[in-house]
């Protein structure tokens, strides 16, 4: 039924019209969701299974994009990288989740800190769930950034171009320390007090700027002043150093990991992706010209 | 004997991580020795045949001319990825289902624990700590092993094992690793999660932590046992001491490397050189005190009025 004139107001037979038309759309939808508008608007590429599609699916991605769109065929296999870099990551992102759910429910102040602890464990729900997830992604991450250190050397995956990108990862392992290191404070409890205290006062016998370090107490420095009183914000580890913890623990450190990751994984590609598994190289083959190739 | 303690620590929810690294850590060196053992026979037999090596693909995983040499990551590398995730998950659900993170009684300063360990990704530097002071082992010793990491890949020359699992063209430099990373890390973590108990004193397993064991040290000094009093002449016979063992290590070292690894020597250039001796002697003095320490009681080499090493 076509309309008189644009003005006119449509009446029921334009509207049984358009419930049609909505009963079509939606079987239209419903068979083929990937041609929708909406799905369009997301996906900015076709879905059909055709190769331009595979690597727009990657490459179109802000999440998947640090991926090229081809890897080398072998690289993909588990014998070669184990996996434990991916997995390094994976638990990093674990550990962030669990940890903002844990940041709800934390004070860092010495009166709230232990009840809250207490407080998650046994009233919050998922409280406690969400703590030992935290605490055990915690432990796997440390065990998968030593293994994931061990692949990277036994594969030689640390010689030119990836040097500098070894020294990345090293700053990476030392962050992730860092990070358990602050962590295990928070609670309040005596573990983490003592553990804390202990790997505090060794900063006490840094030469120079500690108060009981060689030339420290020659030049100055005493417990007020020196390196450990800047760590703990005092002279013990007390409500200062449980703030300084967690700011370190939920905000300067996890910024320093991301920042490095995003330049590991940016090196990853700028030189040339997964060094392997490459072509074996015989002995006899190194060219004898001394400096690097 | 009586296992019961060394159950009880084995259980602690926070050393099941250590345990489980015990496993995957061994379980991992046969896995890649595995793929470098395959190699290095690759390896012997295309430098028997040079024609051979002219036409090889290189590598040892099942290889067809007709496949592509790249696939796409999705769905190949992303698909793996995904599983990988799912994976670890569950596992990390498991974990956090059946086993609860410690919780010990509120933090009292006065109430000091014992032993007060460190978690066991840190007990291999408080372990350092029994042999050196903490200027040395807790100041010293983690920056000399952050720089050591970071400078390997500027004094390792060698092109080969690039990319790929070698033992036989990187025997050196693996060994070296793993000296340095199972030996001298691992080993004084599991030796320092297990072994060390109340007062840091040691009981091996069979046996029971005794709070109340004493131990009448007889901790001496190098000094001391050339009964040296006179306090200049005892800085100046450990400070002869320690630098002459440093430099006497470093001349075994660098002549032991010309001698059995000559090339080694000729491809470095002398800064490098220089380093990685130096890096080397760090290394080895770690044992060397442990030594003087378990076996001879020595506590100090170089006692002074400043510092004590
Ligand atoms: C938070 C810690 C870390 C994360 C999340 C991480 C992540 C990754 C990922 C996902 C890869 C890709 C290949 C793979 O999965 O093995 C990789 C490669 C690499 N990583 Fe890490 N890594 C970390 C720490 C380290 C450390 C401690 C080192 C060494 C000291 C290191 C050195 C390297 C190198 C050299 C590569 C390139 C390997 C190759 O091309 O074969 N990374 N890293």
């Amino acid at each position: 039924m076509v309309p008189k004139n644009e003005l006119d107001t449509p009446g029921l037979g334009e509207v049984v019209e358009k419930v049609q038309e909505a009963k079509d759309l939606h079987l239209k939808w419903l068979k083929n969701p990937f041609e929708t508008e909406l799905w369009r608007s997301i996906f900015r590429h076709k879905v059909d299974d055709a190769p331009r599609n595979r690597s727009l699916a990657v490459l179109s991605n802000v999440f998947l994009h640090l991926h090229p769109a081809k890897v080398n065929r072998d690289a993909v296999r588990y014998t070669f990288t184990w996996g434990m870099g991916g997995i390094t990551f994976y638990l990093f992102l674990v550990l962030t989740f669990t940890g903002v759910a844990l940041m709800f429910y934390y004070h860092p102040t010495k009166a709230d800190a232990f009840r809250d602890i207490l407080y998650l464990k046994n009233d919050v729900p998922f409280g406690n769930f969400m703590r030992n997830m935290h605490r055990w992604a915690a432990h796997a991450m440390i065990i998968t950034v030593w293994t994931h250190q061990m692949r990277v050397f036994m594969t030689g995956s640390y010689k030119p171009p990836r040097e500098f990108n070894w020294n990345v990862g090293v700053i990476l392992l030392l962050v992730t320390m860092l990070l358990s290191f602050t962590g295990y404070l928070l609670p309040d409890d005596q573990l983490g007090f003592w553990a804390v205290t202990v790997g505090t006062n060794m900063a006490r016998a840094t030469p120079l700027i500690g108060h009981e370090g060689p030339l420290g107490p020659e030049i100055g420095a005493t417990a007020f002043n020196d390196i450990r009183f800047a760590m703990l914000g005092g002279s013990i580890v007390d409500a200062n150093a449980l703030l300084r913890a967690y700011i370190w623990h939920c905000v300067a450190l996890p910024l320093v990991a991301g920042i490095f990751m995003i330049v590991h994984f940016w090196r990853i590609r700028k030189d040339g992706s997964i060094s392997g598994p490459a072509p074996v190289m015989l002995a006899s083959e190194v060219k004898t010209a001394k400096g690097r190739r | 004997m009586d296992f019961q303690q060394l159950w009880e620590i084995t259980t602690l929810p926070d050393n099941i991580p250590i345990v489980l690294l015990g496993i995957l850590t061994p379980f991992f060196l046969w896995y890649g020795f595995r793929e470098a053992v395959k190699n290095d026979r690759l390896i012997a037999q295309l430098e028997a045949d040079p024609a051979l090596a002219k036409t090889h693909h290189r590598k040892h995983q099942p290889y067809h001319p007709a496949w592509d040499k790249t696939v796409h990551v999705w769905p190949y590398l992303l698909r793996i990825e995904f599983l990988a995730c799912l994976a670890v998950t569950a596992f990390l659900i498991l974990w956090a289902v059946y086993f609860n993170a410690p919780l010990e009684e509120p933090a009292d300063p006065t109430l000091t624990m014992n032993p007060a360990k460190a978690p066991w990704y840190f007990l291999g530097l408080q372990e350092m700590l029994v042999y050196f002071d903490p200027w040395i082992a807790g100041v010293i010793l983690p920056n000399v092993i952050v720089v050591g990491l970071m400078a390997i890949p500027y004094m390792d020359t060698s092109p080969l094992g690039n990319g790929y699992y070698t033992w036989k063209q990187r025997k050196f430099a693996i060994g070296g690793f793993m000296f340095g990373y199972l030996v001298l890390w691992l080993a004084l973590a599991f030796l320092g999660t297990f072994v060390r108990g109340p007062g840091w004193m040691i009981f091996w397993p069979g046996e029971i932590w005794d709070h109340h064991r004493v131990v009448h040290e007889v901790n001496v000094h190098l000094h001391e046992l050339f009964g040296l009093t006179d306090t200049l002449q005892i800085a100046i016979f450990g400070g002869v001491a320690t630098i002459g063992f440093l430099a006497a290590a470093g001349g075994a070292t660098d002549f032991a490397l010309r001698k059995y690894k000559p090339e080694l020597f000729r491809k470095m250039n002398i800064v490098q050189y220089v380093h990685m001796v130096g890096f080397l002697v760090i290394m080895a003095a770690l044992p060397v005190k442990m030594v003087l320490k378990l076996a001879f009681g020595i506590k100090y080499v170089w006692v002074t009025p400043w510092f004590n090493v």
